[in-house]
């Protein structure tokens, strides 16, 4: 199922970029900190055609950055690796606070501790920092995951609708509902879209309580 | 293992300057209110706390000196940290916990001293727990013997029986004399409880208000009457090492030894050459200058006077010296100037065996 790779390959590519900047925002003061803190949101109150726009500026072939991709050969318009990238960006903020929110509940005086044991930076990052934030990467993840299958604007504006290479779930509906006796195929993809969100909440909530369960609270 | 700390810091409206040292191995205690300074110094050891001025040497290696400007981090001080909070992981299970330390440590800990330490802190069943099913005085044990699997050269404690309350105190207390006599390292123990620090400590620095205001052998210390700030303390008395020496089946008494003389009290239920604490109050010791005859307290000391120093108006306390051993006395006004009692002066410390208090440990 093409919705299901596009959101995947969406939140996985974003995950690694997410914990950075959710670490780096959880406990570095560096200026400029807030500015980062206001541009990540951007995203969220962007109107996302708009968002779909920028990136065809930006990604096209003619524009800059995508002429160079494309002597590459990564292409991103009018492909579903453009529909991931699109839904990557649009749905990191969500990864990002919820990973922030983890490390930032982690106790600082466990770091001392750890500190006095003789482990170093990296090593409270591996040891401590991860497994502790652990349930909130999950978390963001899934809820990520759970947007992106219903990112619409974005992706019709950068790569637009084509059968089997961008046509995600909400698109499909979209398709369907544009043609004359296709109801009940749009009704299908519905049901379809209500419970994979169901089922995301669902597992969501899931994942928070078994890292509860982990951490012991 | 040795120990200098000279540390200089100041806060708005607080400044700490706190010089001392550790000679040897047992336990320091760093003694004082809340507020005095004792965590910043602990912290200032630990490396968790870069002090403005100073110099910290352990076992010879300077750690932080000011003015050379030496800075080793806290993760290469080779110091072990028993916090109050015990801070354990709360992902990792007890074992994880305890390996924590030693799978980053330098030298590693044999297999079997590990289990010795395991062992001692009657940590086995609790291995495969995670840190949320602990207990208070559980969760103590696990930092400590945490923190003594890294093999460190000294090992800090914050106030580690704090949040306990009496009961798991008294179940933790033996483990840490038996620290104190079997694991061959200094240890600086935080307390701003008297009753732990005379049950534990050999050597006392007594913090102030940021000042280190009296140091030394601790039973020194705690009877010294010029440092009065423990006299109205209760119970007020001094705390003397002895150990036992026999038991008399025919009058149900038992002999402690002390140096300076035996001590009689009611018969206890330990083994010969047990050593323990026993606490004698003031109020409890009397003073003749003549040996009393046919009287029913079984314990006529021999001593010089010391010391005296006026308490209150009402009472004047006596520093007695039994051999190498000091004691304290409370005596009224009136008694001195009957006696005559003055310093240098010998008497008879008379002190009744329902009265002694062993700490047994």
């Amino acid at each position: 199922m093409l919705s299901l790779k596009v959101s995947a390959v969406a939140v996985f590519g974003a995950l690694p970029f997410a914990i950075v900047t959710a670490a780096a925002l959880a406990n570095k003061k560096f200026p400029g900190k807030s500015l980062i803190d206001g541009v990540l949101h951007i995203p969220l109150v962007l109107p996302p055609v708009v968002a779909g726009y920028i990136l065809l500026l930006i990604f096209g072939t003619r524009a800059p950055v995508g002429a160079w991709l494309n002597h590459l050969g990564i292409r991103f318009v009018f492909s579903w690796t453009g529909a991931a990238l699109a839904s990557g960006i649009l749905t990191f903020p969500f990864q990002v606070r919820a990973i922030r929110f983890a490390i930032e509940t982690i106790d600082p005086r466990l770091h001392a501790a750890a500190e006095t044991l003789g482990a170093g930076w990296g090593d409270r990052a591996a040891n401590l920092v991860l497994p502790l934030a652990l349930p909130g990467i999950v978390a963001g993840a899934i809820t990520a995951f759970a947007v992106s299958l219903g990112e619409f604007g974005a992706i019709i504006t950068f790569v637009s609708n084509i059968p089997g290479e961008t046509r995600t779930l909400p698109l499909a509906i979209y398709a369907a509902l544009q043609t004359p006796g296709a109801d009940s195929e749009a009704a299908r993809l519905s049901a379809l879209s209500i419970l994979l969100a169901v089922l995301g909440l669902a597992l969501a909530e899931l994942a928070n309580r078994r890292a509860r369960a982990v951490i012991g609270t | 293992m040795s120990i200098e700390v000279a540390v200089r810091q100041q806060y708005a409206g607080f400044a700490l300057d706190v010089a001392f040292g550790v000679e040897r191995n047992g336990i320091t205690a760093l003694f004082g209110p809340s507020g005095a300074g004792k965590t910043t110094v602990l912290n200032a050891i630990a490396g968790l706390l870069r002090p403005e001025d100073g110099r910290i040497a352990i076992g010879g290696r300077v750690v932080f000196d000011k003015a050379a400007r030496v800075w080793i981090p806290p993760r290469e001080r080779r110091i072990g940290y028993v916090f109050q909070d015990a801070r354990l992981f709360p992902h990792l299970t007890v074992e994880r916990n305890l390996r924590f330390g030693w799978r980053r440590s330098r030298s590693r800990m044999p297999e079997n001293e590990v289990a010795k330490v395991i062992q001692m802190l009657g940590l086995v069943p609790l291995l495969q727990r995670k840190p949320v099913h602990l207990s208070g005085g559980e969760k103590a044990r696990v930092a400590l013997a945490r923190a003594l699997l890294a093999a460190p050269d000294v090992l800090l404690l914050d106030e580690p029986l704090a949040p306990l309350d009496a009961t798991r105190k008294n179940e933790i207390l033996p483990y840490f004399e038996r620290l104190r006599d079997e694991a061959g390292l200094p240890l600086i123990y935080v307390s701003h409880s008297l009753d732990e620090v005379s049950r534990l400590a050999q050597e006392i620095v007594i913090l102030k208000e940021g000042c280190v205001a009296a140091s030394g052998p601790i039973f020194d210390v705690l009877t010294d009457l010029q440092f009065p700030d423990f006299n109205r303390a209760s119970p007020y008395g001094a705390v003397i090492e002895t150990f036992i020496a026999s038991h008399i089946e025919t009058s149900g008494l038992t002999v402690l030894e002390f140096a300076g003389g035996e001590l009689l009290v009611p018969r206890m239920e330990r083994t010969i050459g047990t050593r323990l604490r026993t606490h004698i109050r003031a109020e409890d010791v009397m003073i003749a200058r003549e040996e009393p005859r046919a009287i029913s307290a079984n314990n006529v000391l021999f001593a010089a006077i010391d010391d005296l120093r006026e308490s209150t108006p009402e009472h004047i306390d006596l520093r007695l010296l039994c051999g190498a051993t000091p004691l304290i006395a409370r005596i009224t006004r009136a008694s001195r100037t009957r006696l005559a009692l003055e310093k240098g002066v010998h008497v008879f410390a008379i002190i009744k065996s329902v009265t002694v208090a062993p700490q047994i440990s």
